[in-house]
């Protein structure tokens, strides 16, 4: 960006940088619309939510200037440190944090508050970076259902694992904060970037659908019969020896433990949660003033945008409170309502754009810590993005995750800055080191 | 790692396919919900707007002088919204309303059900009294979850012309979802003026478009107001109808079963239509009496009170009739005024059928009339039916219908007011069907000469046929109403002359001639004279076959340049001129003088009561017979 090497946008990728100031101050003019009503227009009303996202993108910009400021070599040096840093501060807000809605993830600080896991997302790519670009450390390629190969190929992998599960399990065991956790199994995608087998990656995919369909049909029997017959089918395909039928048998065994186990997952769910999945699915009766009120408004004032939107403030649904949440995981409605399908289509596009930018540049760096770390921000990014507006029209279940630079709120607009920047600060390093 | 790096390069490509096909699975998904899908639109539209309604003012009705006929007085309906009723009064309310706390449990079930809603305000009780509204308001802190709605409902100063101006009500539910300008729960006339001027009296609603939030309730209006509608009054309506001959006309029929009309021959105006038995109109107003009051009219079967007999009872016109055959047969040239038929206590040649009565003279065209002969007039209908220019009986039957039809009777006249039936003439084809194909002659029907048989008129007709002649040989469509609106605009279709068959100015002197001799001496109607106005009058005995006969008279006045035209009939009374003819001449006296100067006639007739009487009479027969 600056041809002095001495600026601190020296080596600045312009368009991830333009795209990010973009995203902010879009989802800011969406905030506003979302919270509009005639008694409060001025923009630096800071009892109003618009007033108070002002305060979060000034901090967010000081957050990019500092992170740009600083070495890059700090964050490769440190990133354990933030790791295990922000790990204690997640054990720690159990106790000092103040309980909101049944969970103990906040630190208040007056009328603000900050939640440590969101800056666990780049503690843990910054970690799981460091480990996997160890010039020694291999993440196994192969898929191989023999123990002995398990234990001795996929010690590696079963660490890098650890990275992810160990704040996963924290985050929504201890704080309750399910959908803040989720976010970590993104990080698979890494694993599969740098070497995961594919394999992994189908047997997780089949297992969920298989626990889909299990939700789904009620006539468990008949499933566990039908893939039976499915399974001895197969014999038709391949050659009919012992090893072969071995893998069948243990592959059905497999299949039916996930759809027995599934029941067993889903009444060990929180009710709020099996009422999002029976939503998303249709599973009994959806009583749309209840349950399926959620996703029912969100679907009636996105949908109710057509083309063109209903121009901006003039939303009725996202403005009179129909949509609950509409400045913060429900965002993308105001998007919808007052923006419709373009307007939509240009948010989402940029999101991607950005996401793409940044595996693009990722794959340009010389340094593996580098690029590892960049992957994981694109998963991150991306995965914040598909639940979002999946869940806001009807694609997927209610997890309450925000719309990465739209959505309310400062921890999610600072962590999601503090991970896009370090990834933007280590991008404008790659010519000066070879890490 | 580097090489390892290279080795998985493609992986990069099938991340980022994956997430652009992620991507456009969404779009499509947005695609079809904001643009394919219409529902979203529609449930939004439910969702944040509620249209409100502004009711209008129903236009007032005046009388031809700008008397006051209908105003509109306020009424209250009280009505709940089922969720907030929580710590509410329930006994307070039960007590002021005087129902059982049972019925208010009903109620309130009746308001949480579709298409109500526990959100949605609904009618708990409708047109409150002035009474339980004071009470109410009283204690209005302790009923939480009830408000009063206002609303207006129809007022009668004079407890006069129910019939003519007839009632508002709730709209049906068919009518509701016929037509769009109501909706249930509105109110619609349903008889009378009330239902023919509807659209001019009920002006037209207004419409508040409210913003509400998710819990339905009202959080401002939309685009401050700048969609809203006003709601424009109805406009007045400015009646033909003489308040005080409408209502001394009533005072006349009084125990009396039967119908006056009165007509401004020169306009076609209606002065006033008076069914007997009437009923007050502030009955048929108001929430619970209303319906208690309606049941009581509607089920009265002696009386039939909601019976409008001006405009829909079929009466056989008698005698009247003669008048339209001496026009006919006049105007064809098989008379004059001085053609006379012989009379033998009856018709002759069908050996004294119909019968007739003993009268002085009379053999005359002018003195068959004054003294109506019924001998008389079977010649003059065989003439009329037989005459030579028809060599087919049938077509001179079917000339002399067609000639009885263009002063009315047969046919609806088309007047402003609904329901009217249109009487009857019968066909031929009628008459071969009773009699069978060439089983009929002139003779066999001779009756119809004299206005009996199976000829009917309602008694509009009768005074239009009255009012033509006064006019001598045209009609206004009669109609109730000078103009609708402060432009007094009246529908160009009453401005029409309509022409009669019989255009002959002789026949018309001559029959008028014979009117007039009916008030004087030898005359049937000479009791019922007038001192210083010519009245020119015919008398009728219809006889029925419901009892006793009934006693018709038409006449107008004065003589020359006619200011009313009226008919009147009594039901089983008996002589017209006994019944009346004294109700018209009263009728008369007081629209063209504004008093009435026959103490002693007016107070017999407000002092008869018939339908007692006939009861009576009744009663006794059956006792007899069992």
């Amino acid at each position: 960006m600056a041809r002095n090497e001495n600026s601190i946008f020296y080596g600045v990728d312009r368009v991830t940088l333009i795209v990010y100031v973009l995203l902010v101050f879009m989802g800011w003019l969406n905030i506003y619309a979302a919270v509009y009503d005639e008694e409060h227009q001025n923009i630096f009303d800071t009892s109003q939510k618009y007033g108070k996202q002002l305060i979060w993108i000034g901090g967010a910009a000081v957050i990019a200037f500092s992170i740009l400021l600083i070495d890059a070599n700090f964050y490769t040096a440190f990133s354990y440190g933030f790791y295990g840093f922000f790990l204690f501060m997640n054990i720690l807000v159990l106790f000092l944090g103040r309980e909101v809605k049944g969970s103990h993830s906040w630190f208040r600080f007056g009328s603000a508050g900050i939640q440590p896991a969101e800056f666990m997302k780049f503690a843990t790519s910054l970690a799981l970076a460091k480990f996997l670009s160890n010039q020694n450390i291999v993440v196994n390629q192969q898929f191989r259902l023999r123990i002995k190969d398990l234990i001795k190929n996929y010690k590696n992998t079963f660490i890098a694992l650890l990275f992810i599960v160990v704040p996963l399990i924290l985050i929504i065991k201890l704080q309750n904060e399910t959908g803040l956790a989720i976010v970590f199994v993104s990080f698979i995608i890494v694993l599969y970037r740098e070497g995961l087998s594919v394999g992994f990656l189908i047997f997780g995919l089949l297992a969920a659908i298989l626990f889909v369909v299990a939700l789904i049909v009620t006539n468990i029997t008949g499933l566990l019969i039908t893939m039976a017959v499915i399974a001895s089918s197969a014999f038709l395909f391949i050659k009919r020896s012992r090893r072969n039928l071995i893998a069948v048998v243990v592959a059905y065994a497999l299949a039916a433990g996930v759809v027995l186990g599934t029941n067993y997952v889903y009444n060990h769910l929180e009710d709020h949660q099996k009422t999002r999945i029976d939503v998303l699915l249709g599973r009994g009766t959806v009583d749309l003033k209840k349950e399926g009120y959620n996703v029912n408004q969100a679907k009636i004032a996105i949908g109710s945008g057509g083309f063109f939107g209903k121009g901006y403030l003039q939303g009725t649904q996202t403005k009179y409170d129909f949509v609950p949440e509409q400045d913060t995981d429900f965002i993308f409605c105001t998007v919808g309502e007052e923006w419709g399908f373009v307007g939509s289509t240009v948010v989402i596009f940029l999101e991607l754009f950005l996401i793409l930018r940044i595996i693009f540049l990722s794959e340009r760096q010389r340094s593996d810590f580098s690029r590892i770390y960049g992957y994981g921000v694109a998963c991150v990014l991306f995965f914040h993005l598909a639940v979002n507006i999946g869940m806001t029209i009807g694609l997927m279940p209610v997890i309450g995750i925000p719309l990465p630079f739209f959505s309310y709120g400062g921890s999610s607009l600072w962590s999601f800055t503090i991970l896009l920047f370090i990834f933007i600060k280590l991008d404008a390093n790659r010519l000066l080191i070879l890490r | 790692m580097s090489i390892n790096s290279q080795q998985l390069g493609n992986r990069k490509l099938i991340i980022g396919g994956f997430f652009c096909l992620v991507v456009i699975i969404y779009l499509c998904r947005l695609f079809y919900i904001q643009v394919i899908d219409n529902q979203y639109k529609l449930d939004a539209e439910k969702n944040a707007f509620r249209y409100m309604t502004e009711y209008p003012v129903r236009g007032y009705i005046y009388d031809r002088k700008g008397k006051l006929l209908v105003f509109n007085a306020p009424s209250y309906d009280l009505m709940v919204i089922p969720r907030e009723t929580k710590g509410c009064d329930t006994m307070g309310v039960c007590e002021v309303l005087q129902i059982t706390k049972l019925e208010y449990l009903k109620r309130m079930k009746k308001a949480c059900q579709a298409p109500n809603s526990p959100r949605k305000e609904s009618i708990f009780e409708k047109q409150m009294s002035a009474q339980t509204y004071a009470a109410l308001q009283e204690k209005a802190y302790r009923f939480k979850g009830f408000f009063v709605q206002k609303r207006t409902v129809r007022r009668y100063p004079k407890p006069i012309a129910a019939h003519l101006l007839g009632y508002v009500g709730e709209v049906s539910k068919e009518q509701a979802e016929k037509e769009a300008y109501y909706k249930e729960g509105d109110y619609i006339g349903i008889t009378g003026l009330e239902r023919s001027y509807e659209e001019a009296l009920r002006g037209k609603k207004g419409t508040q478009i409210a913003i509400t939030d998710v819990h339905n309730k009202v959080i401002g209006r939309y685009m401050e107001g700048k969609y809203d509608t006003l709601a424009i009054a109805g406009k007045p309506l400015y009646c033909s109808i003489d308040r005080d001959l409408q209502e001394y006309g009533e005072k006349l029929m009084k125990g009396k079963k039967g119908a006056i009309v009165a007509i401004e021959p020169s306009t076609g105006e209606i002065l006033c239509l008076v069914s007997g038995p009437a009923y007050d109109p502030n009955l048929l107003v108001g929430g619970k009496e209303r319906s208690r009051n309606f049941t009581k009219l509607y089920y009265d079967s002696i009386n039939r009170p909601l019976f409008n007999r001006a405009l829909t009872a079929m009466y056989p016109p008698g005698s009247i009739f003669k008048l339209i055959d001496a026009l006919i047969a006049q105007n064809d040239g098989l008379i004059n005024r001085n053609t006379s038929f012989p009379c033998a206590m009856g018709y002759p040649p069908m050996g004294g059928k119909p019968k007739c009565h003993a009268h002085g003279g009379g053999k005359s065209l002018t003195g068959s009339i004054a003294v109506s002969c019924n001998s008389y007039y079977a010649y003059v209908f065989r003439e009329i039916v037989d005459q030579r220019k028809y060599p087919n009986f049938i077509d001179g039957y079917n000339h002399w219908r067609d000639m009885v039809k263009t002063f009315g009777p047969g046919t609806r006249l088309g007047t402003d007011l609904p329901y009217d039936k249109p009487g009857n003439v019968p066909s031929v084809e009628y008459y071969n069907k009773v009699f069978g194909k060439n089983g009929w002659r002139s003779n066999t029907i001779v009756s119809l000469g004299i206005g009996q048989a199976e000829l009917t008129l309602v008694p509009l007709q009768m005074a239009n046929v009255v009012a033509t002649i006064a006019n001598r040989g045209y009609f206004y469509t009669p109609h109730s109403v000078k103009g609708v609106g402060i432009d007094k605009h009246l529908d160009k279709k009453f401005k029409e002359k309509h022409y009669v068959a019989v255009q002959d100015q002789t026949a018309y002197t001559n029959v008028i001639d014979g009117m007039q001799g009916a008030m004087e001496p030898g005359g049937t109607a000479f009791t019922n004279r007038l001192k210083d106005i010519v009245v020119c009058g015919k008398t009728g005995t219809a006889q029925n076959p419901h009892g006793k006969d009934h006693a018709v008279f038409l006449a107008f006045a004065p003589r020359d340049n006619p200011k009313i035209a009226i008919a009147c009939i009594v039901e089983n009374a008996g002589f017209g001129n006994t019944w009346s003819a004294p109700i018209v001449t009263l009728m008369m006296e007081k629209y063209l003088k504004g008093k009435t100067e026959r103490p002693e006639v007016e107070k017999r007739m407000l002092e008869a009561n018939l339908i007692d009487a006939n009861n009576l009479a009744d009663a006794k027969k059956k006792k007899i017979k069992d």
